[in-house]
């Protein structure tokens, strides 16, 4: 049954997106919207071209306030629940790398007014690697990193 | 396609987390479709924006790297019952939604 429902949804999915692409004739994302994305950030191949793209620096400092949960061991790559915790005050933004996936940058948050330093999503491993979490707070930036191990990759499907 | 957005709130002493569920495939633009051995495009959400009453308060990048159906969370200090939160997002095929909720 779960086998079915999988291929099932690969090939709507493939139909919806190609119908799309067809439609519309330009497999481009549109520059609209991406015009506040940092893609230069999701674009970089190695971490610290990323964090450097992002943040405007790649000097972080090894923070203890800063919790990275993420599983030991997580059986599917392609959904590994992720949650950082900043200890620390006036957190502005907070970014999740993935040390050896394709494009490591994951996901960040920019944080303002009254929320509080908590960043909670699920992202894909392609193998075992290192998850580091910037946290920039008061113009420093903090980094912790908890280690994956992947037993099945996320990227590939 | 429709893509569903779910919008939580969950009130822990001053602390209240906003959890988000969008239905979105979260394409990579890496796999391949095994029948017609082409590449499926790349789409995926690359924005949510949380607001507080009307104010800005988070603003997320998302990148492929980000699984398929997101939940994302983030948390509000001081948030009444009765505040508004409302989500929106934005994928990089220009397809966007939202939704709202209220604090319990």
């Amino acid at each position: 049954m779960t086998m079915k429902r999988r291929t099932f949804l690969k090939g709507t999915l493939a139909g919806g997106a190609l119908t799309v692409a067809a439609g519309s004739g330009l497999l481009k994302p549109t520059d609209v919207l991406a015009a506040a994305w940092p893609k230069g950030a999701f674009d970089a191949k190695s971490e610290a071209d990323a964090v450097n793209a992002y943040f405007g620096t790649s000097s972080a400092s090894d923070n203890p306030a800063i919790k990275v949960k993420a599983p030991i061991q997580a059986e599917n790559g392609a959904v590994v629940p992720v949650t950082v915790e900043a200890g620390v005050d006036g957190v502005e933004s907070i970014a999740i790398l993935v040390e050896k996936n394709p494009a490591p940058f994951a996901t960040s948050v920019d944080l303002s007014g009254t929320a509080a330093g908590l960043y909670k999503t699920r992202i894909k491993m392609g193998k075992t690697s290192k998850v580091t979490a910037y946290v920039k707070a008061g113009g420093k930036l903090h980094t912790a990193s908890s280690t994956v191990k992947v037993t099945v990759g996320g990227c590939g499907g | 396609m429709a893509k569903l957005t779910k919008v939580k709130t969950r009130t822990k002493g001053d602390t209240t987390e906003v959890l988000v569920l969008v239905n979105h495939p979260m394409e990579t633009g890496q796999r391949k479709d095994k029948k017609t051995k082409q590449k499926i495009p790349a789409h995926y959400i690359q924005k949510i924006t949380f607001e507080h009453n009307g104010k800005v308060v988070a603003d997320a990048n998302l990148g492929a790297a980000v699984s398929k159906n997101p939940l994302t969370a983030i948390s509000i200090k001081g948030a009444a019952a009765g505040d508004k939160i409302k989500v929106s997002w934005s994928d990089n095929k220009g397809e966007s939604g939202g939704g709202e909720a209220t604090v319990a």
